[in-house]
């Protein structure tokens, strides 16, 4: 009897996993599959995928592209269903631009181009060149510019409020003290815009008139002036929303109890209210002959409303912070603002992104709004196209572009705000 | 303006105060533009065309008193308004009239202070019902579905139609016309109400219109009529007097044809005291004297500006129906020129 053992020396070749359960067949298995409930929700819902992408696609791929009028879009569709695209392929210009004269579409087109010049120091830092901030500090007075036309030295003696401004506050400063001299310089400022940016742009303005050819507010549709709203009021309502989140958190009693009012009172009345008041109750209450534009009371009132929210956001980032960080920032010696800006906001706004960018969103969406008063966004247009005799009944398509068009900014907004936690996220899991 | 964009938020309202109110002929004069109260957009009374180019019923109006003052069809800056703005727009001075086919009645008169001044069109609340329902008349129509638009005085209308007589209805609110459209055609109503000039302009969009029939019952009186502020009358009689000039070209049978040559002078002296060769009635109205023939010649008389932009020849296909001059059993009649 011999001792029969047998020990494995060297080891087998690995094997291929089963074809059924690598690959597509595997994938499969495991998520559509894998019981026969699963199953049979899995064929359910593609079968029910399948149908509408194929109902969607038979509609959207309508030959009806050269269409002159909804007439002939039924003509060239003889009874199928279909989109009538004649109408987008006719209006898409001016739901872009709305009335905007089309010899001058290049401005719209190189201040958009421009934004995203402007916001690249902000929203990519670590890739463009850092002097690139001074061209987005200039941007805001370069924008309005290009849009609205006028002389050059409307906006270079509105930007010359703010150097006057900070002049006289760091003379004062140094002479009396911070408070003083935050008062003082923005007394100056508001002395120059007020009595003096207007007689001296003027003057300036007889003497060497450089300019561009004026566009009125009511040129203003379209997408042009949604975005016109919606990234004034974004660009403005975080700075006013991060000012009043700590006003809220002060501890002085009269700028913390403004605060609170100025939020619970914004957050109280629907955005569609502040739109009234912009364009009918200041109408009335303004004296008979002021000419108070339009667009810039609209922007107001969204920067007021996304500020308020924004405000919010904000302080609810700041209440996240543990105590510590308030105290250790105390502790090394720094004053409030040195703290705030070194310590605290980097956090705070951290936490706070998704926040930050849903109130963006929700902010561009509402720029639709405006149809209700009148403004020609591009809603308010899709109704204006409709008045149209060839085009009256037209819903889907309009409606369709419209959406396309919103989608891609808001979705585009939302897409950087992940790419931005990913870039922020410092901790180590 | 391009101040206000910088400094608006900065601008207390006070400092442009003091602006003497002149009078509204004056500031269009001085303006070289008239500001004019449009819809933002009705199938055709106004609408822009893919340039940006208002045309219409409404906008006729606008740009022959734009002609009447400032000799230019063209000098007109149009004011989109929405039926809850438009009131407050023209109140305010932000336009200087209101074309924007809006009823006259007696409140709109009296209580908010504004001046019509005279019907461009008479206008009345209409049913359309499929055919399919085999019903034609209005009073036919006991236990119906009816799409309605909130917040109008057709809601009312509907309801007291309905109650005088004694049959019962089931509204289907909605907001917009276009809306009503597509629930009108889904079958969500048996019967969609509106202005008949409005169910006219809806009909003629769908895709089989001979399926659907406008009932002959009109409900009420629809007075549409370009206003103007209270208490300014030199302008009121110039907005007046241009409707009133497109009437009576019409009855008088100026047209845009021949009005450069019956403006040579004519043996018929109204025709020439409308066209300004005789007589000094642009002289009375602070116009020049041949204001009307400037605004006949924009759109032509008030006849061919309806076959041109809502007549029977448009996909609208409205009859004169009320509107025709009262020398053909119509309600047109313009006061004379004297």
């Amino acid at each position: 009897m011999s001792d029969i053992s047998f020990v494995r020396t060297e080891m087998l070749p690995q094997q291929a996993p089963p074809a059924t359960s690598v690959g597509v067949i595997g994938w499969m298995r495991a998520n559509l599959f894998s019981g026969w409930l699963n199953s049979v929700l899995s064929v359910v819902s593609g079968a029910f995928i399948l149908y509408v992408v194929w109902f969607l696609l038979s509609w959207t791929l309508s030959p009806t592209w050269a269409a002159a009028s909804l007439n002939e879009c039924r003509e060239i569709l003889a009874g199928h269903e279909g989109a009538c695209w004649g109408v987008i392929r006719d209006r898409w210009v001016q739901l872009l631009f709305g009335f905007y004269p089309s010899e001058l579409y290049w401005r719209p087109i190189l201040t958009f181009v421009l934004l995203f010049v402007a916001l690249a120091p902000v929203l990519f830092s670590e890739k463009v060149p850092a002097k690139l901030i001074y061209f987005s500090a200039a941007f805001p007075f370069i924008m309005p510019w290009m849009l609205w036309g006028g002389t050059i030295w409307g906006p270079l003696t509105a930007a010359a409020g703010f150097v006057i401004g900070y002049v006289v506050f760091k003379a004062v400063d140094r002479a009396v003290g911070s408070l003083a001299g935050i008062i003082a310089g923005v007394a100056a400022s508001l002395v120059w815009w007020l009595l003096l940016a207007g007689p001296v742009s003027g003057t300036l303005g007889d003497v060497l008139n450089i300019g561009l050819t004026p566009v009125e507010s009511r040129y203003f549709g379209g997408m042009m002036l949604s975005i016109t709203i919606g990234v004034v009021a974004i660009a403005c309502s975080l700075p006013i929303g991060i000012v009043l989140a700590l006003g809220r958190r002060s501890d002085l009693l009269i700028v913390k109890s403004l605060c609170v009012g100025f939020i619970e009172f914004i957050r109280g009345v629907p955005l569609i209210t502040l739109l009234f008041v912009a364009s009918t109750l200041l109408n009335i209450f303004m004296p008979p002959g002021t000419n108070f534009d339009i667009i810039m009371r609209v922007i107001i009132m969204a920067t007021l409303f996304a500020s308020a929210y924004m405000a919010e956001v904000i302080r609810g980032g700041l209440a996240a912070l543990p105590k510590g960080q308030y105290e250790g920032a105390d502790s090394l010696g720094l004053d409030y603002w040195q703290s705030q800006r070194l310590v605290i906001m980097p956090q705070a706004l951290k936490i706070s992104i998704p926040g930050i960018v849903s109130t963006f969103i929700g902010l561009f969406k509402d720029t639709t709004l405006v149809s209700v008063i009148g403004l020609l966004d591009p809603l308010g247009l899709s109704n204006a196209i409709r008045a149209d005799a060839a085009w009256n009944g037209v819903v889907w398509e309009l409606y369709g572009f419209i959406a396309f068009l919103f989608f891609v900014f808001c979705f585009s907004m939302s897409r950087y705000s992940m790419y931005l936690e990913r870039k922020l996220r410092t901790d180590h899991h | 303006m391009k101040k206000s964009v910088f400094l608006g938020a900065l601008t207390v309202a006070g400092l442009a105060a003091g602006v003497a109110a002149a009078g509204t002929l004056e500031d269009v004069k001085a303006r070289g533009k008239l500001r004019c109260g449009v819809t933002t957009g009705l199938v055709g009374f106004a609408a822009p065309d893919a340039n940006g180019h208002w045309d219409g019923f409404d906008v006729g109006m606008c740009r022959a008193v734009a002609a009447a003052v400032l000799g230019d069809g063209e000098a007109v800056e149009f004011v989109p308004t929405t039926g809850k703005t438009r009131f407050t727009a023209l109140a305010s001075g932000e336009v200087d009239l209101l074309a924007r086919n809006t009823t006259w009645t007696y409140s709109r008169d009296v209580d908010l202070k504004f001046e019509f001044v005279g019907t461009n069109y008479y206008d009345g609340q209409g049913f359309m019902v499929p055919k399919a329902l085999g019903v034609s008349s209005a009073k036919e129509l006991d236990g119906a579905t009816v799409c309605i638009q909130t917040g109008t005085t057709t809601e009312l209308n509907l309801a007291d139609f309905f109650r005088a007589n004694n049959i019962s209805y089931e509204p289907v609110p909605i907001e917009t016309n276009a809306e009503a459209q597509q629930q009108f055609l889904a079958g969500a109503c048996d019967v969609y109400t509106t202005d008949a000039s409005g169910l006219a302009a809806t009909r003629a969009t769908f895709e089989n219109p001979g399926d659907f029939v406008v009932l002959p019952e009109i409900i009420s009186k629809e007075p549409l009529a370009p206003l103007v502020r209270h208490g300014d009358s030199e302008w009121a009689d110039v907005a007046r007097w241009t409707l009133n000039a497109l009437i009576a070209a019409e009855e008088y049978g100026i047209t845009s044809a021949n009005i450069d040559e019956l403006a040579k002078g004519t043996n018929n002296p109204e025709i020439n005291r409308v066209l300004g060769t005789e007589g000094n009635l642009g002289e009375m109205l602070g116009l020049s004297a041949d204001w009307a023939y400037k605004a006949i010649k924009v759109n032509g008389n008030y006849g061919e500006l309806f076959e041109k932009t809502i007549g029977s020849n448009t996909p609208i296909g409205l009859s004169r129906g009320l509107n025709a001059q009262w020398t053909d059993g119509g309600l047109l009649y313009s006061p004379p020129f004297r």
